[in-house]
């Protein structure tokens, strides 16, 4: 770990030299692909939530029955709860280290808008485990007797649905920063939130599996998810902020 | 000038002695609402024609609810005045509401309980009130643990002043999606909801005990406020003056 953060550290965020200040889009691109690089180097944070989804998924079976006509129906639910326990097993990772070794400090000290640096690294966050859980769930569905006629649906509720599951986490992450055993109070104060993004997901999904429309929770999913990206990267700045002080 | 009040607030002394001087007011008038209340509500209103005596519940579950949500609305104000501008004693109320808050939902939620099994024949139904109610109480309890979580009061605050301003913008989608998820899953509620008009032998009674509970609250937060007042002024040397005459 360490080596890797020196590693960066020889790398300086914003290379010096290019034209005086650069652009947002620069440093979030910069972050982006810095959070990505320094994930791929610990894989097994990566692989990690994608096992508990799995887990998850392979309780249902051996808890209920085994029988796929009766699997099928709560499908969605398992899917939905299991993503959504997933996602919150993957929010530790979100800040820690960075906060840990003094990182988060330096953005918010940078002087560039740390409510846009902190939307990158959530943007990472998703990429790394919202967009991976995604794909995991058709498979999921699979294994839980859905025809293959509804795995689109699955696909397009899950990945919109875990952008705002996120940024709820990015939120919960960053108020929960300075507590030390964080685990059981983050899910206490991201479940509750995260309810409406159950509703609508698992509804989107559930349409989707008795093969009706399902864009009307698909679009409310996406209100949900273009309601987060306004509100929570500011939320989680003035979170982080407060923390630091 | 005219905001000499408003700034006069910032001072904890005087709001102690604010607190104290109102304190009986609003309790007496609460008491004497509440009396009224549930002397019209319990003798003088007729019983309802479906529901016989077992509506009169609702005396002591609306006015719960409505200040489980009223609390909420409070805590979430304070809080946002106490970052904006960074004024202890707003913190102090907030810190103050927040136990009344979750009392009240508990209230509503085992009153609502109660009366379920006259009405549905079952002590719980998910019913979408009760149900969102339910989520505000577990957002009631995520912001006592996160205040709890941290040793600082002044990062205490202002970190669990950004999770009630996220929550208080969170309960609307919250509410809404949860009555959108019910009304897949069962007809509208049968329950009072559909009930057009209430004669004035009920709808007085219950506009009393509102004004009445919301009274008992007013009275309840000034007195937990100057608790509050003292422990955090506890090395002030008025407090000591407060405490020893």
């Amino acid at each position: 770990m360490n080596n890797v953060m020196a590693g960066e550290a020889e790398r300086p965020l914003v290379s010096a030299g290019t034209s005086g200040t650069p652009s947002v889009f620069a440093v979030t691109s910069l972050m982006l692909a810095r959070d990505l690089r320094l994930a791929f180097r610990k894989a097994s944070q990566l692989v990690q939530p994608l096992a508990f989804f799995a887990l998850i998924t392979t309780l249902f079976p051996l808890a209920v029955t085994p029988e796929l006509t009766q699997l099928r129906r709560i499908a969605p639910g398992v899917v939905w709860a299991a993503a959504l326990l997933s996602s919150l097993l993957a929010l530790e990772f979100l800040f820690r280290d960075d906060a840990q070794d003094g990182t988060l400090e330096q953005y918010a000290l940078s002087g560039r808008s740390l409510t846009g640096l902190l939307a990158a690294k959530t943007a990472a966050h998703w990429l790394l485990t919202g967009l991976p859980l995604a794909l995991m769930a058709p498979l999921a569905g699979v294994a839980l007797g859905v025809q293959g006629a509804a795995l689109p649906g699955i696909l397009a509720s899950v990945t919109v649905g875990t952008v705002t599951l996120s940024l709820i986490g990015a939120v919960g992450a960053a108020l929960t920063l300075g507590v030390r055993r964080s685990g059981a109070l983050l899910s206490l104060l991201t479940l509750p939130l995260s309810i409406p993004v159950l509703i609508f997901g698992a509804r989107a999904t559930q349409l989707a599996i008795q093969g009706q429309p399902y864009g009307a929770p698909l679009t409310l999913l996406a209100a949900l998810a273009v309601f987060g990206i306004t509100v929570s990267p500011l939320a989680a700045a003035a979170a982080v902020r407060i923390n630091l002080e | 000038m005219a905001w000499t009040w408003f700034h006069r607030l910032a001072s904890p002394p005087h709001v102690y002695r604010t607190a104290e001087r109102l304190t009986p007011w609003f309790a007496w008038s609460a008491a004497i609402l509440i009396v009224a209340g549930l002397i019209g509500g319990l003798y003088l209103s007729p019983p309802d024609y479906q529901q016989g005596d077992g509506y009169r519940i609702l005396y002591v579950h609306a006015p719960s609810a409505w200040l489980s949500l009223l609390v909420y609305t409070t805590m979430a104000v304070a809080g946002g005045i106490g970052l904006i501008w960074r004024m202890k004693v707003a913190h102090a109320v907030a810190a103050s509401c927040a136990p009344i808050g979750a009392s009240f939902t508990l209230a509503a939620l085992v009153t609502g309980s109660l009366w379920g099994k006259p009405m549905w024949g079952t002590y719980w139904q998910w019913d979408p009130r009760l149900t969102s109610e339910l989520l505000l109480f577990f957002l009631y309890l995520g912001y006592m643990g996160l205040r709890a979580a941290f040793e600082d009061v002044q990062r205490s605050d202002r970190i669990s002043a950004v999770l009630a301003v996220v929550g208080v913008i969170n309960v609307p989608i919250i509410h809404y999606s949860v009555v959108w998820w019910n009304s897949l899953h069962q007809g509208p509620s049968v329950m009072y909801l559909g009930k057009p008009t209430m004669p004035p032998s009920m709808l007085v009674p219950l506009l009393i005990m509102f004004v009445g509970f919301t009274l008992f609250f007013a009275a309840v937060l000034l007195m937990r406020l100057r608790g509050e007042v003292l422990i955090r002024e506890r090395a002030a040397s008025w407090v000591r003056e407060v405490v020893h005459s």
